[in-house]
């Protein structure tokens, strides 16, 4: 079995196949601890766990949170607001204030992409990415490989349609990393607009049209569809977002029955997904959550049991 | 007394003198140039082995003074000038007041003249405030000493009121700099668009922002036959734009910068701050056009757009730190090495689009070449020196330098401005 070597969890860009299958792994034997009556494990005791969030997200903190606590680290939040940090106080300074308290991992959560990065250049403790600006969110990510592999019991050679805003999302690259690295097919699917320049470079397919899509997916990977997206113009109207892209019973007849149907959630109900298909039975979106927290204990497991020093 | 350069291999813009010679320098100005000069009681610089070129001149520096002296001032500037081999540098008017009138330009050249190192000359606004809504007072700008005027740091985008500052400028003789961008296109870009960008998730600049005010420009000049110089020149496009309309005639200048003939945008993933540059690093057939340009002179000189910023401003992620590196003293070897070495251009070009090329488009009669008479502005360089650059090494007052590390060729040994030695090696 391979060997985790790596200091912190900054995306998936920076990891092998292996490193993959074995957060996967190391995922699996972690759900079952969840579903146990008593569920915690005594694998992080005595370690604190930090949550470093500038950008708001209650269900990715909510998730880490549960996770470090059902390895019984101890777990700290802390919430920045990046207009507070006054001139003078760079972001380097107000993590080097946290880590002098003598944590072992920070969750790092920031709007500007590279900030886990420069963090894990700076400091002295582990640095996990809870999503940065347009880059990655990792552990999504995982989740969703967990997910798939859960469901159809691999991912090599799995057709992958990614929906929505391409451009902005951390969620999609995050994803088209670890499911090109694994193995699948992955096309991408949205408004030209949103659709960044060069992403055929990341080995993935190009599609606008998702009736097109469904035909030809094993799994659709929503996303969430920011609502300034229009008023930044970047759309002519939610309205036409949803006709053009959303995904409704109808659409989705057109595909197989055994396609099934994610979102890393909250949902804008009647825009990506309408409700009939975000409950329906095709659904996973329920399991990712769940899934979600195997998936963070694993990583903060992982992360945390290595020896100070090794390679990030 | 005067300053006796012995020895000297002089490079010029048209011609390498083939046996070493010796310069006088006397009164600020070249006295004599001569196979051997007396030594006299003149102060001495042997310069055997070295090459002695005309003061290089930058006509594209920020200085940040007035209002931002916490990130260089006209005092520490002038030493990173001097460092670089610089004897004249152009400070850009994105100062706090803004240079848009004549009080400030000469706050800034009584400084200067203090300071007493390298000749500063102040660009002042072209629009009052630099704001794109009134023309600046252009005449008492240039008579207060202004050679050319700028909004720098942003377009002028009012094309209407671009037209008429042409118009103006050229009834005026002075030279107008235009920054190329279109803000609306770069839409809060932080880096060049494309596939590093979006492999990085950072906002793309697209090139279009660039090449639009360029090709506006051109049609401008074209219209007025009045002339513009376009500051920082990042793309492929922009240079066939710029060969194409110098072929037709039409009167415009460029400039380029040594980290767009050096560096792409894929050397932003390491998410240093001081790669985020505007225009920002692009492509790397972008990077062999710019050579290119340089090369067959369609950009005609190489500037630094030395863009200093504190340790804390550029601290604080890439979205939100400010754009610029700093340039004055990593300009001469970055141009030696990734110019002359390769062989892409000469030592005597070099010469020309460092020296003699800005003095021409400012108009500086009395600089930009070694000869008897003209003014006794010298940088001497050994060629294939190599060194490092460090951290430590810059005088400037800001460090942010992607260029930390790099081992270049060229290195400034003496600067003499108006006759006197401004920059000398530590023993
Ligand atoms: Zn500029
Ligand atoms: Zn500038």
């Amino acid at each position: 079995m391979t060997q985790w070597k790596h200091k912190h969890l900054l995306g998936l860009q920076d990891l092998t196949a292996e490193d993959i299958e074995l957060v996967l792994d190391t995922a699996r034997s972690f759900k079952e601890v969840s579903s146990r009556d008593i569920k915690k494990v005594p694998a992080l005791r005595g370690k604190t766990v930090v949550m470093l969030f500038f950008e708001p997200s209650t269900r990715t903190r909510i998730s880490f949170e549960l996770a470090a606590k059902r390895l019984s680290a101890d777990t700290l939040n802390i919430a920045v607001s990046v207009s507070s940090t006054t001139k003078g106080e760079t972001l380097l300074d107000t993590a080097r204030n946290i880590e002098a308290m003598n944590v072992d991992l920070m969750v790092v959560r920031h709007g500007t992409s590279g900030s886990p990065f420069i963090l894990a250049q700076g400091l002295k403790c582990s640095v996990v990415n809870a999503g940065d600006g347009c880059r990655e969110h990792p552990t999504q990510a995982l989740l969703d490989l967990f997910t798939l592999k859960e469901k159809f019991g691999r991912i090599k050679g799995l057709r992958v349609g990614i929906v929505g805003d391409i451009l902005h999302s951390r969620v999609a690259r995050s994803n088209i990393w670890g499911l090109t690295k694994l193995g699948a097919k992955v096309t991408v699917c949205g408004p030209a607009t949103l659709m960044p320049r060069g992403i055929e470079a990341m080995g993935v397919e190009v599609c606008y049209d998702i009736r097109k899509l469904i035909k030809n997916s094993d799994a659709l990977i929503t996303l969430r569809l920011q609502k300034e997206r229009q008023q930044d113009k970047f759309l002519p109207s939610l309205r036409e977002y949803g006709r053009l892209f959303g995904i409704n019973r109808e659409k989705l007849a057109e595909g197989s029955s055994d396609l099934i149907v994610m979102h890393p959630g909250p949902t804008n109900r009647g825009v990506e997904l309408s409700a009939e298909v975000a409950d329906g039975k095709q659904s996973v979106i329920l399991d990712q959550v769940t899934n979600g927290v195997a998936v963070r204990m694993a990583v903060l497991y992982l992360v945390l049991g290595t020896k100070p020093g090794t390679e990030g | 007394m005067g300053l006796l350069i012995k020895n000297a291999m002089i490079v010029n813009a048209d011609k390498i003198w083939d046996k070493p010679q010796d310069i006088l320098c006397e009164a600020g100005k070249i006295a004599k140039i001569a196979a051997s000069i007396p030594t006299g009681d003149h102060q001495v610089i042997d310069a055997k082995g070295k090459k002695v070129l005309p003061g290089l001149i930058d006509i594209h520096v920020h200085l940040r003074q007035p209002g931002c002296e916490d990130k260089e001032t006209i005092e520490t500037g002038s030493k990173a000038a001097a460092k670089g081999g610089f004897t004249t540098i152009m400070c850009m008017p994105n100062t706090t007041p803004v240079i848009d009138n004549a009080m400030v330009v000469e706050f800034i050249r009584r400084e200067a003249q203090r300071v007493g190192l390298v000749n500063v000359h102040p660009i002042g606004a072209i629009t009052k405030g630099q704001n794109d809504q009134e023309l600046t007072d252009m005449a008492e700008l240039k008579s207060a000493g202004c050679l050319a005027l700028s909004d720098d740091g942003k377009s002028v985008l009012n094309s209407r009121l671009f037209r008429l500052a042409m118009e103006y400028a050229k009834m005026l003789d002075i030279l107008l700099i235009e920054h190329c961008q279109d803000p609306c296109l770069s839409a809060g870009g932080v880096m060049n668009e494309g596939e590093a960008s979006t492999l990085l998730g950072l906002k793309g600049d697209p090139g279009i922002a660039e090449t639009v005010i360029v090709a506006r420009d051109i049609e401008i000049a074209l219209y007025l036959n009045a002339r513009v110089h376009l500051a920082h020149m990042s793309l492929k496009r922009s240079v066939d734009l710029i060969r194409a309309a110098k072929a037709q005639g039409i009167q415009v200048t460029a400039e380029a910068c040594p980290h767009h003939f050096t560096l792409t945008d894929a050397d932003v993933k390491s998410f240093d701050t001081s790669m985020k540059v505007s225009p920002p690093l692009r492509a790397q057939e972008d990077v062999e056009a710019i050579k290119q340009g340089l090369a067959d002179g369609t950009i005609d000189c190489i500037v630094t757009d030395h863009a200093p910023h504190t340790k804390e401003d550029k601290e604080v992620g890439f979205d939100g730190a400010p754009f610029g590196l700093t340039g004055l003293e990593t300009s001469l070897g970055l141009t030696i090495t990734e110019l002359v070495k390769p062989g892409v251009i000469t030592l005597s070009q070099m010469v020309e689009r460092m020296s003699a090329a800005p003095a021409r488009i400012v108009g500086l009669g009395g600089k930009g070449q070694i000869k008897e008479g003209k003014d006794a502005d010298l940088t001497i360089i050994d060629p294939d020196k190599k060194w490092t650059v460090t951290k430590e090494g810059f005088v400037s007052k800001s460090v942010n330098s992607p260029f930390i590390g790099r081992t270049l060729s060229g290195r400034v040994e003496y600067t003499v401005c108006g006759g006197k030695i401004v920059y000398a090696p530590v023993a």
